[in-house]
């Protein structure tokens, strides 16, 4: 690992913080990110910011999944994002930024470019 | 501008009004409505349940608001002039008309027997014929001994059995005299006129067939009615309801024709000899003959409003098919019930001992349906009433037999008339559900089927079952099942997370409507399966809504707002000082809500707890405005302050409150109680509203206001306390039981079967023999209650989860900005170019 890399992963939290199906909301350089835990204990991080309201509340949506697919709904509006890929799965051309997201000695890690 | 004079306002005339004012578009006509009742159109139809609420209002037909409409009450057409081409009104006003519509109506008939107008004797046709009715009956209640109270009605047909029923709720013994062999001998024949009277008997109604009334004489401040075989009926009160004759005199005063039997003469056009005159509704005598029933009066005020645009309508016959429920009797007829057809054949299944009676008229060949009987049971009327004139799919008997097949609804011929109400056919069922109505709401909407008296909307379901479309009560793509399903599946197998039961039960991993859905399902069970937990302990806090998962409702700009009851809108000045200082010390924007509390707008979420350890310490417990759950009791003042209350509404709406806060339902509930009649606090706009009588209280259900307004039905009346909460206790429980994923109460009964019937069934006869268990589920919650707020300040782990950031736990989110409005702050993002006022110094308030 390159030192330039480790400039730029940010921490979150610990792992054990992170309820199963639910998400948190951390703040990278300014800037809101929300990080889900799934049932299968993954991690994901996704852009806090709704773009349908405008508002910074994606990590307080309710997390589940669509065809296997685990996806997160806007607590606002119910549009569900894939977890994944950012993708609107109800509007297919918007897409809300994602971030690389590691787990490293049981600290979760969000990389900020 | 042309003027069209309508003379009455009845149901029919105000139909008139409702479809000439829908379809000229082009404005051509201003209509002048002269009314002799001094109330506006209200649904006679319905008078019998007057008796229920003694509130008139309660029937008054929706008004036409328009400007082209002028509605004169009290003061009736009395003179026709038709060279001048005028009419005068009782207060001596003239009208001129370019078009009259004579909707005069008909009017009780009364039997000229010796002593039918003394005092003591009533026609039933009027909200004030009831009114004197009961005045009457009170009278009796206080001058005659106890056991001899009674009444006599003249006439046994629809009218009359109602009224019969109207004397036993007011406390008289009913006597029928009906001069046909049976009772209703228009509809039924003989022996469904025999089950019927065994069903009314058994009532503790007395009937007395093919007799006639000789005489009514006073008697010792009494009366004694003698019948024509010599019996003597004392009596307190003499009700006729013989029959209608058609209200003619203004046409016959005007010279223009009328039938042999009566009634103004019209055409198929509903023309009279006059062609600027038309008549409908029952005062009309349509090619000389007259019909004493709604829907055809309703054909006709389509046929007139078609014409006076330039249509050519014409009116198409009427069916006189009807289907009704007297006494909790169900009786149906349809067709040629009585079989006049030449050759026609019976096919008659009768069975006494389970009461049900079921007869169907066929043509010779035993093939093509013509009419039928049915009595105790008219389940299939629906379906066999569309079938008249169509060749039958199976054999008549097995039709009618308890066991019989289903009748396939796609064997039905496309002219077949579903809903007679409104005339329409399964054709036009058809071409709606093709074009995208694949709901019973939808088809309601879109054809006006089934919004009538309803009866067939259970062909409506099996219509869209024919046509393919799959109801699909799937809740969603992780459960097959309806949340009433899932509620019994949950009850049944006690499980009580979500893992396991959609593990078990469902499929993937859930989403944000299963979640929700089930969570509110645990929790509505929780009193029963989990007392002492909290909606936020573990799994089951990943499953909630936004919302509940901050006990605080989201609004647009990421914060929150917080509402903390107020049980019945009292409210004490120092609570309310409490209200102001927290308020202003974190920067909130305050509004009073529609349901009598405080709303605290702009929280962040990192500053709810310290709001709520504010408000816990001054007393105030959670309001549950974010939650599919009981919002608010409103009330009015009652008889503490209110000159005219009759009961104690707000100590009613406080206790009512209490008992159900933090109750988890299907959606939200609002409810309201009014201490007197005056209705101050809107209850019969909520789901649950409570009016007081002079006698105690008055229950009304299933209301909401909304996208949809609904006002709410009469569930029981008159019932003491206990009875009343107990009443809505079970109401509560079998609606969080029943109802689909946020279907408020009112889709719900309007979904269903039986409608406001089956649900009084249910949940007061206890026809499901469920009361018990919905009694024991509300026990559980009221005492297993505890404020959700209180639950989350004592529980570190909760608390944790309280915060803007995880890695930035002070650090307010930068997004979320106010400019101030009105002296308040307000979300900034909607005003561009204003100065942003970042929340102040007062607002990072964290425990």
């Amino acid at each position: 690992m390159t030192a330039q890399l480790q400039r730029h992963w940010r921490v979150v939290c610990r792992y054990d913080d992170l309820v199963p199906e639910r998400g948190v909301a951390a703040l990278i350089d300014g800037v809101a990110v929300a990080v889900f835990r799934t049932h299968d204990g993954a991690v994901h991080a996704l852009s806090n910011m709704d773009p349908f309201s405008g508002a910074s509340v994606l990590s307080r949506g309710i997390v589940g999944d669509r065809e296997g697919r685990p996806t997160v709904a806007s607590p606002i509006y119910k549009q569900a994002f894939e977890l994944a890929t950012g993708v609107c799965l109800d509007d297919p051309g918007v897409v809300v930024a994602t971030y690389p997201v590691r787990v490293v000695n049981g600290v979760v890690e969000v990389w900020s470019s | 501008m042309r003027t069209v004079v309508v003379a009455g306002h009845g149901m029919v005339g105000h139909r008139l009004v409702e479809a000439l004012i829908g379809r000229d578009l082009q404005r051509q006509w201003r209509i002048v409505v002269l009314a002799e009742e001094v109330r506006p159109a209200y649904d006679r139809v319905a008078l019998s349940s007057y008796v229920d609420s003694w509130d008139a209002d309660a029937l008054t037909l929706p008004a036409v608001l328009d400007d082209r409409v002028e509605l004169r009450l009290g003061d009736p057409c009395v003179r026709i002039d038709r060279r001048k081409r005028t009419v005068r009104t009782a207060s001596g006003r003239r009208v001129v008309y370019d078009a009259l519509v004579l909707a005069t109506g008909s009017a009780p008939f009364v039997p000229p027997v010796p002593g039918h107008d003394l005092p003591g004797c009533y026609v039933y046709r009027t909200p004030e014929d009831l009114d004197a009715i009961r005045v009457a009956a009170q009278r009796a209640m206080q001058t005659t001994a106890a056991g001899r109270r009674s009444g006599v009605v003249v006439g046994g047909g629809l009218l009359g059995l109602e009224a019969a029923h109207a004397l036993r709720q007011l406390g008289l013994s009913p006597h029928v005299v009906e001069i046909a062999p049976r009772l209703m001998p228009m509809q039924v024949d003989e022996g469904g006129g025999a089950l019927l009277r065994r069903f009314v008997e058994g009532l503790g109604v007395r009937v007395y067939c093919g007799r006639a009334t000789q005489a009514i004489e006073p008697d010792r401040g009494r009366m004694l009615v003698r019948l024509s075989d010599g019996t003597e009926l004392d009596t307190d009160v003499v009700v006729f309801s013989a029959g209608v004759r058609p209200r003619d005199q203004l046409a016959r005063d005007a010279g223009l024709s009328v039938g042999e039997r009566g009634g103004v003469l019209v055409d198929a056009g509903c023309h009279t000899s006059d062609a600027d005159i038309w008549a409908i509704g029952e005062c009309a005598a349509v090619e000389g003959r007259c019909y004493g029933l709604v829907a055809p009066g309703y054909a006709m005020a389509e046929v007139v409003a078609d014409r006076l645009l330039g249509g050519h309508a014409t009116f198409p016959g009427a069916d006189t098919s009807t289907k009704l429920k007297l006494l909790g009797i169900d009786v149906a007829s349809f067709g040629d019930a009585h079989a006049t057809a030449e050759g026609a054949l019976e096919v008659i299944h009768n069975d006494p001992v389970a009461g049900r009676y079921a007869k169907l008229v066929v043509s010779d060949d035993a093939r093509t349906l013509l009419g039928g009987v049915l009595v105790g049971d008219a389940e299939a009327y629906g379906t066999l009433r569309a079938l008249v004139g169509a060749v039958l799919p199976a054999d008549p008997g097995a039709l009618i037999s308890p066991s019989g097949g289903e009748l396939d609804a796609g064997a039905l011929p496309a002219g077949a008339q579903v809903c007679s109400c409104h005339a329409v056919t399964v054709e036009t069922i058809g071409t709606a559900v093709r074009d995208g109505a694949t709901t019973v709401p939808a088809l309601k909407a879109c054809t006006k089927a089934g919004t009538g008296c309803g009866s067939c909307v259970p062909m409506l379901k099996k219509l869209l079952a024919a046509q393919g479309v799959e109801q699909s009560k799937a809740l969603c793509e992780h459960f097959t099942h309806s949340r009433a399903e899932l509620f019994e599946v949950v009850a049944a197998t006690r499980i009580r997370t979500f893992s396991e039961l959609v593990a078990k039960h469902g499929t993937g991993r859930g989403c944000d409507i299963c979640k929700p859905a089930v969570a509110s399902i645990l929790a509505s069970l929780s009193g029963v399966l989990s007392p002492g937990s909290h909606i936020l302990d573990g799994e089951q806090a990943t499953l909630q809504d936004t919302n509940d998962h901050f006990l605080a409702n989201l609004q647009r700009n990421g914060t929150y707002s917080v509402v903390p009851r107020v049980p019945g809108g009292e409210i004490t000045p120092q609570k309310l000082i409490v209200l102001g200082e927290v308020a202003r010390d974190f920067g909130l924007y305050t509004k009073i809500t529609g349901g009598q509390r405080i709303d605290l707008f702009g929280a962040r979420v990192e500053q709810l707890p310290a709001i709520w350890r504010r408000l816990v310490d001054a007393g105030f417990e959670s309001g549950h405005a974010y939650g599919k759950a009981l919002r608010t009791v409103k009330s009015c003042v009652g008889t503490d302050w209110c000159r005219y209350g009759v009961q104690d509404s707000v100590g009613m709406a406080i206790a009512l409150e209490l008992r159900y806060r933090g109750l988890r339902a299907p959606h939200k509930l609002k409810s309201a109680v009014s201490g007197c009649a005056r209705e101050c606090a809107e209850a019969r706009s909520k789901d649950f509203g409570v009016i007081a009588t002079e006698n105690g209280w008055n229950l009304y259900v299933c209301g909401n206001g909304g996208f949809r307004p609904r006002h709410a039905d009469l569930l029981v009346s008159d019932v003491d306390t206990e009875t009343l909460v107990r009443t809505i206790d079970r109401f509560l429980m079998f609606y969080v039981r029943t109802a689909d994923r946020l279907q408020r109460t009112a889709p719900w009964l309007e979904e269903l079967e039986g409608g406001l019937d089956h649900l009084r069934d249910v949940i007061v006869h206890d026809s499901l023999g469920i009361c018990a268990e919905l009694d024991v589920a509300m026990a559980a919650h009221v005492a297993g209650y505890a404020d959700e707020w209180r639950g989350v300040l004592e529980d570190p782990a909760k608390l944790a989860r309280f915060t803007s950031f995880v890695n930035a736990p002070g650090v307010p989110d930068p997004t979320i900005e106010f400019v101030e409005e009105r002296g308040q702050p307000t979300p900034a993002h909607r005003r561009p170019g204003q100065p942003v006022l970042i929340a102040g110094p007062t607002l990072t308030v964290v425990p």
